[in-house]
């Protein structure tokens, strides 16, 4: 595993924010998913000795967590929320679309490693409903037509 | 209907910025300037004062909670301010953290100078990438002008705000689990007693938790003095809120008004602007996905102090935490989800019930397994193999999951249930033969 330089001092930061060494297992593992793009094993194993745990102690985090992945994603990770208000304002057709532009099963990689699709529960943008994420950003009363858009813009 | 603007006051303003001289330029960290000058335990009078009760959800007096935090330990105390937002329907917390920041920064060094905190942490959930960074940037403004960090404002007084990401588990919101989360574990919520977090939270150390709104209303609350806040909204259920709609409305968003002062109907009809065009309002949740639902054309009749009976329709219920816990729903996280007569409540349930059998910790049989059934029961009865005994199995899995379980997740995930196959006999007892129309034009997919 090979960690950028930077990715290692912001990992040196983050454990002095709290009292107990452990408390910053979620805050390395975020670190290492951003820098590497999944959790492989020898990431749990790198964790545990950094913060003096047993592996089996990061391993239970790393499969709690839904944002965590043990195996690598599209480079474009697009996470369509599923839940209620989303739903009700036309998500299972945004997120059939996506599915239909990428030929691309949930949760699968594009066989160019591009783009993953996921069916996410609730984002905290219900008022602007349907929404999707891709990476890091948000985008807001998503239809077919700005799905379309959307995908054709990562293509 | 008037919005009355106190936490939102800048929220969308034209020329606002969330950087901290804009804030600054608006009159920001002026009240903590005032608050590090005042003795503590005045603070918290003041609080108390108010009456302000959590935004979170449980609706208990912030000011009753920080009075329960043991000080006699000798550990130190912390503070964590509840940023998970992860309540289906709820969407308030993010627009204050994207857009002023500053405000929560100010309340929350606030509420750790009246409480004798020096490390506060702000738990964000993780799907708010951006929130946090925005969050992380203006703590570092704020540290570099001396108001968060060692010796602030040359008072001898130091806290520190840390950002904490969660990872997209929603059982982080709820309180003891969120702090199982911090300690870098699985999220897996503690009993309550004897571990509430006023006494036994964070590293085993008294611990205050409070959600983002409630954070910042301790802000205005010390601004204003807690006797001027408690005049604002209605009695016991005081200052305002934030409701958040969703759904089946002309103009779904964030709306603040005072609270109590104005009624489900005026809101959804009014100020969101009624149901689409066509279209009559079948359903809405008022708190929250785990809220009980509410059914247009119901009624409520409610017993006045006098002893003498109202009987309230939907549309005249007044927002407060009160009223809707005596109309038997809750007023919760603030968020409205507005359901049209497209809607069949079986599909509606269907979806809820994923979100919570997804999202169970799986430490409770009752919440592990009766979630699990519930999901599937809906999911089966969606899917074409409804089964002319669904409705009542479904009551009964529900009926044995609340009060046999370590948190409040038993209840979120059994309300749902309970509340549609009753209100919605229609739907639920005749599924096994309408699944077999069409769905109406128009009517959203739902699982
Ligand atoms: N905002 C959101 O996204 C969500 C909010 N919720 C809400 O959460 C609510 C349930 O939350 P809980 O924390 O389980 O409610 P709760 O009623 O157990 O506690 C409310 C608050 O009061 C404190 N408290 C109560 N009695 C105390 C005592 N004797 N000593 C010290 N502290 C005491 C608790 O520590 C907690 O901070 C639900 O009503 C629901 O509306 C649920 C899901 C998501
Ligand atoms: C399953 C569950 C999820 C919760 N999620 C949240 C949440 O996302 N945000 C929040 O502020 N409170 C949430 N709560 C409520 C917290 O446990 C707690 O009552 C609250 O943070 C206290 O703050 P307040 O008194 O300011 O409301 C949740 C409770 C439960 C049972
Ligand atoms: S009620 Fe559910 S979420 Fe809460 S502790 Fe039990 S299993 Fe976990
Ligand atoms: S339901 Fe999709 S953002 Fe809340």
């Amino acid at each position: 595993m090979n960690l950028k330089p930077e990715t290692l001092k912001q990992i040196d930061e983050v454990i002095t924010h709290y009292a107990a060494k452990r408390s910053a297992t979620l805050p390395l593992l975020h670190l290492i998913q951003e820098d590497i793009g999944h959790i492989p094993d020898e990431a749990i194993e790198w964790v545990a000795a950094k913060l003096e745990l047993e592996p089996i102690n990061v391993y239970e985090v790393v499969t709690f967590y839904p944002m965590f992945k043990r195996k690598p994603v599209g480079r474009r990770h697009i996470k369509v929320c599923r839940t209620l208000s989303c739903a009700l304002m036309g998500s299972y057709k945004v997120c059939d679309t996506f599915k239909k532009e990428f030929g691309v099963e949930l949760d699968e990689v594009t066989p160019d490693g591009e783009v993953t699709i996921e069916f996410v529960e609730c984002l905290a943008s219900c008022g602007t409903a349907p929404v999707v994420m891709i990476n890091e950003t948000l985008h807001e009363n998503v239809d077919e037509q700005k799905a379309v858009d959307l995908a054709n813009e990562i293509k | 209907m008037q919005q009355r603007r106190i936490i939102f006051k800048h929220i969308d303003e034209p020329g606002y910025t969330n950087d901290l001289a804009c804030y600054q330029r608006n009159g920001g960290y002026d009240v903590l300037r005032k608050a590090v000058a005042r003795p503590p335990a005045e603070l918290i009078d003041e609080v108390k004062k108010s009456g302000v009760r959590g935004r979170g959800g449980a609706g208990f007096p912030a000011g009753v909670k920080w009075n329960l935090v043991d000080r006699k330990s000798g550990k130190p105390i912390y503070l964590v301010v509840n940023a998970d937002e992860s309540e289906p329907g709820t969407f308030k917390d993010r627009y204050i953290i994207h857009q002023d920041p500053h405000q929560l920064i100010e309340g929350t060094m606030i509420t750790c100078f009246a409480n004798n905190v020096k490390q506060a942490y702000i738990y964000i959930r993780g799907e708010m990438p951006e929130g946090a960074r925005i969050l992380e940037r203006a703590i570092a403004e704020a540290r570099a002008a001396n108001l968060v960090g060692p010796n602030i404002l040359g008072t001898g007084y130091s806290c520190e705000i840390y950002v904490h990401r969660g990872a997209g588990a929603y059982i982080c919101g709820e309180e003891t689990g969120l702090i199982e989360s911090l300690e870098g574990k699985r999220a897996n919520p503690r009993i309550k007693p004897p571990y509430f977090p006023a006494v036994l939270g964070l590293y085993q150390c008294p611990t205050i938790v409070n959600n983002v709104e409630t954070i910042c209303h301790v802000k205005h609350i010390i601004d204003m003095g807690g006797e001027a806040f408690a005049k604002i909204g209605t009695p016991n259920n005081t200052g305002t809120r934030i409701y958040c709609v969703s759904g089946h409305v002309q103009r779904p968003g964030y709306y603040e008004f005072e609270c109590g002062k104005i009624t489900l109907g005026q809101l959804l009809n009014d100020v969101c602007g009624g149901p689409r065009p066509g279209r009559a309002f079948k359903a809405v949740i008022p708190g929250g996905s785990s809220s009980k639902i509410l059914r247009f054309g119901e009624t409520f009749t409610l017993k006045n102090k006098d002893g003498s009976t109202r009987t309230l329709a939907v549309e005249d219920i007044p927002m407060d935490f009160d009223t809707l816990a005596a109309c038997g729903t809750m007023g919760g996280s603030g968020g409205v989800i507005v359901m049209d007569d497209t809607v069949n409540m079986v599909e509606a349930l269907a979806n809820i019930n994923a979100f919570y059998a997804h999202e169970s910790c799986g430490q409770c049989t009752p919440c592990r397994e009766g979630s699990l059934w519930m999901k599937r029961i809906t999911a089966r009865m969606v899917h074409g193999a409804a089964r002319a005994e669904d409705a009542a199995l479904l009551k009964n899995v529900a009926d044995q999951i609340p009060g046999r379980t370590i948190c409040a997740m038993g209840e979120a995930c059994a309300w749902p249930t309970q509340s549609y196959v009753e209100k919605f006999p229609e739907d639920f007892g005749n599924y096994y033969e309408t699944k077999k129309t069409p769905r109406p034009a128009g009517a959203p997919q739902l699982v």
